[in-house]
């Protein structure tokens, strides 16, 4: 990471935005050897994966400089945690939608003192980003938006509003029609503020090209989620779980140009049967709680077993690119409707009752052949751990065996894990 | 000869089968260095095939024997070594050292397991522990509880804390066997809960070193309402039962 391209410029910018260049450094050193050892370490890789190694190298870098640059022409950024903040109502605007540092263990010690310490690992994670000065696409934020998902999140936003000064859209609990008329609200509300930040209006042509972007780069991760299903599994789950972090970090339209490429080469990988892991390799599907970067522990875990990953359940997945929005929309009233749908539709664990998520887990399972899941809850989340026990015994009822592992960020369980997915792998040969 | 290594964080056993009988069954404590450990116990043994189980058993690759080695998880292994000795096995319980596990069996395949994560709550470690508060040797200290009547709840399942709790209670007058019971009735409630999350069904192996103590299997007994001996079933070694099941997976042709 931070590769030696233009380093000093970089500390510059860095030091600008009043990252703690010490601990910065310490960070990226420690993440470009995790990449090393996890990603580059794999074989059989594919072209399109210079692309991946390239934005993750540069993620803090050229990244960070291209959202300088589009400020500096007077364009702003909105950074956010949740796949329920609008992307389209953003990129309408002009402005850049990113993705904030919660996935990895930093400056938990300091977070620890504003919330407290049963709290799960991605919410001490973002805290503790903001008061250790690390994570760069927060400092270049305009506008920050929290969401109500769950109580972890929502209590901890009040701490974090005291730090940096946090918009927060209220997420309804369920699905009834008075929770749709309740987040159209709040989607008008986000609009209307981020108007306000960005000095812009929303038109019906910019209102549908947001969500033609965004639309093309979920068609892109949906193309991906066909793909990879094959057997022999043609890209390593790390990979493919990789290209759903970085969509919520690169410019959109670029991303998708690159996984659609991307997308070309796994074909080619298919028609003529080539695989990253052998044909008999057991296939498992991931599901539960958000994997973000740098969060591959368990996928390493996963993959060194002898398995492989063939899905994703969750945001940083099929969670957030399941559903489109529809495109036929002419007037911005229309349209809203339309983004609202289509948000009302994500399957959060924070919704009761949520039994759409049973019927997306076993159909995606069954879709892509799964041999098992593997349900994955960060320790202290209680939505998911919640639903682990109903997910398995809607799996059970499909014959589908799973495994519930409960983790956070830290490595001193990995031995534990080693052996239960080992002993679950065991199960399934 | 076929070597089955089970490396867990207390003790190393080894089982040595000839042509499927068994020739040779040894017991060491795991220590710091359990490399040295593992060598002491292959002293003079020529294996045709090593197989390694337990926390430690990526170890093996270490050991230079010239052999076959391989390697199972824990789970697989307690499954295979706890069908050889009872064939009709439809769940494992096996307590050892610093994990407790419970092992669901259907057509001699392993359907479903638990185990403890990172705490040692719930071990053959919290006897060990709690032994050493009433100054008895982990050997006697199940007879020791078997004599206490009425056992005093004993709410937390932390080591540490369940010692502060058992403290107090003797500050309060509790005779120490009932509180030496209380104790063992929190490890078994702890392990009946696990042993749901699998679905318990009858016969169930017994595994592990904590399967030789009587206060444990009595109150287990009670808990789940089984006959000791028809619906419990405990091995003549307990704690030999991961490296038979390793040594069962060995390789049988080399």
């Amino acid at each position: 990471m931070g590769g030696a391209v233009s380093d000093s410029a970089h500390r510059e910018m860095w030091e600008k935005l009043d990252l703690d260049l010490n601990a910065h450094d310490a960070l990226l050193g420690v993440l470009g050897k995790f990449y090393g050892d996890i990603y580059l370490s794999q074989e059989n890789r594919l072209q399109g994966a210079e692309y991946l190694d390239f934005v993750l190298s540069e993620i803090h870098g050229l990244r960070i400089k291209e959202l300088q640059e589009a400020k500096a022409e007077g364009r702003k950024v909105v950074g956010s945690f949740c796949v329920f903040v609008p992307e389209e109502i953003t990129l309408a605007l002009d402005a850049i939608h990113v993705g904030l540092c919660a996935g990895a263990e930093a400056g938990s010690d300091l977070a620890e003192q504003l919330i407290p310490r049963n709290t799960c690992a991605l919410i001490k994670s973002f805290i503790g980003f903001k008061l250790a000065k690390l994570c760069p696409f927060l400092e270049s934020s305009d506008m920050i938006v929290g969401e109500t998902t769950c109580d972890g999140k929502k209590k901890a936003y009040e701490a974090f509003n005291e730090l940096v000064p946090t918009y927060i859209m209220e997420v309804p609990q369920t699905k009834s029609k008075a929770a749709h008329t309740l987040w159209k609200s709040e989607v008008l509300r986000y609009m209307a503020e981020l108007e306000k930040v960005t000095g812009r209006t929303i038109t019906p042509e910019k209102l549908k090209k947001g969500i033609r972007t965004a639309n093309a780069k979920r068609r892109a991760l949906q193309r991906l989620t066909t793909l990879r299903a094959a057997s022999p599994a043609p890209i390593s789950g790390r990979d493919a779980l990789l290209i759903n972090q970085i969509s919520f970090y690169d410019e959109p339209v670029r991303f998708t140009a690159k996984i659609n490429e991307l997308c070309d080469e796994l074909e080619n990988r298919v028609e003529s049967n080539e695989g990253i892991a052998p044909e008999n390799a057991p296939r498992l599907m991931l599901s539960g709680c958000p994997m973000a970067v740098p969060n591959w522990k368990l996928p390493y875990v996963i993959e060194s077993s002898g398995a492989v990953i063939v899905g994703e359940e969750s945001c940083i997945g099929t969670r957030n690119t399941r559903d489109l929005v529809d495109e036929s929309g002419e007037t911005v009233e229309d349209m809203i409707d339309a983004i609202v749908d289509r948000y009302m539709k994500i399957d959060c664990a924070c919704f009761t009752p949520n039994d759409d998520r049973l019927e997306n887990v076993t159909a995606l399972a069954k879709d892509i052949k799964a041999d098992g899941v593997i349900h994955y809850s960060l320790l202290f989340c209680q939505p998911y751990l919640h639903e682990a026990l109903k997910v398995d015994k809607a799996l059970q009822a499909e014959g589908i065996p799973m495994l519930s592992i409960e983790t956070d960020y830290s490595m001193e369980d990995v031995e534990q894990l080693k052996t239960r997915i080992e002993a679950f792998v065991e199960t399934l040969e | 000869m076929i070597v089955g290594l089970d490396i867990g964080s207390r003790s190393i056993e080894l089982v040595g089968l000839v042509d499927g009988v068994t020739e040779l069954t040894l017991r060491v404590p795991t220590t710091f260095d359990p490399i040295s450990q593992c060598t002491k116990l292959l002293d003079g043994l020529r294996p045709a095939s090593l197989v390694g189980t337990g926390y430690g058993r990526n170890l093996i690759q270490r050991l230079d024997l010239g052999c076959e080695l391989s390697t199972i998880t824990e789970i697989k292994a307690h499954a295979l070594g706890a069908m050889h000795f009872f064939p009709q096995a439809r769940t494992v319980l096996d307590i050892g050292g610093q994990d407790t596990k419970a092992i669901s069996l259907a057509k001699g395949k392993v359907v479903k397991f638990e185990m403890n994560d990172r705490c040692a709550a719930g071990t053959g470690k919290f006897l060990e522990y709690t032994a050493g508060v009433f100054q008895i040797s982990i050997e006697n200290f199940g007879e020791y509880a078997l004599k206490g009547q009425n056992p005093p709840e004993i709410s937390s399942i932390c080591t540490v804390f369940a010692e502060t709790e058992a403290t107090s209670l003797m500050a309060r007058g509790e005779h120490p066997e009932s509180i030496a019971m209380g104790l063992h009735k929190a490890i078994v409630k702890r392990t009946v809960n696990m042993l749901n999350r699998v679905s318990l069904n009858f016969p169930m192996v017994f595994s592990g070193g904590v399967a030789n103590n009587p206060c444990v299997l009595k109150l287990l007994a009670e808990e789940i309402n089984a006959v000791l001996g028809t619906d419990i079933l405990v091995p003549q070694e307990p704690d030999m039962v991961g490296a038979m099941g390793a040594a069962l997976h060995g390789n049988t042709n080399c």
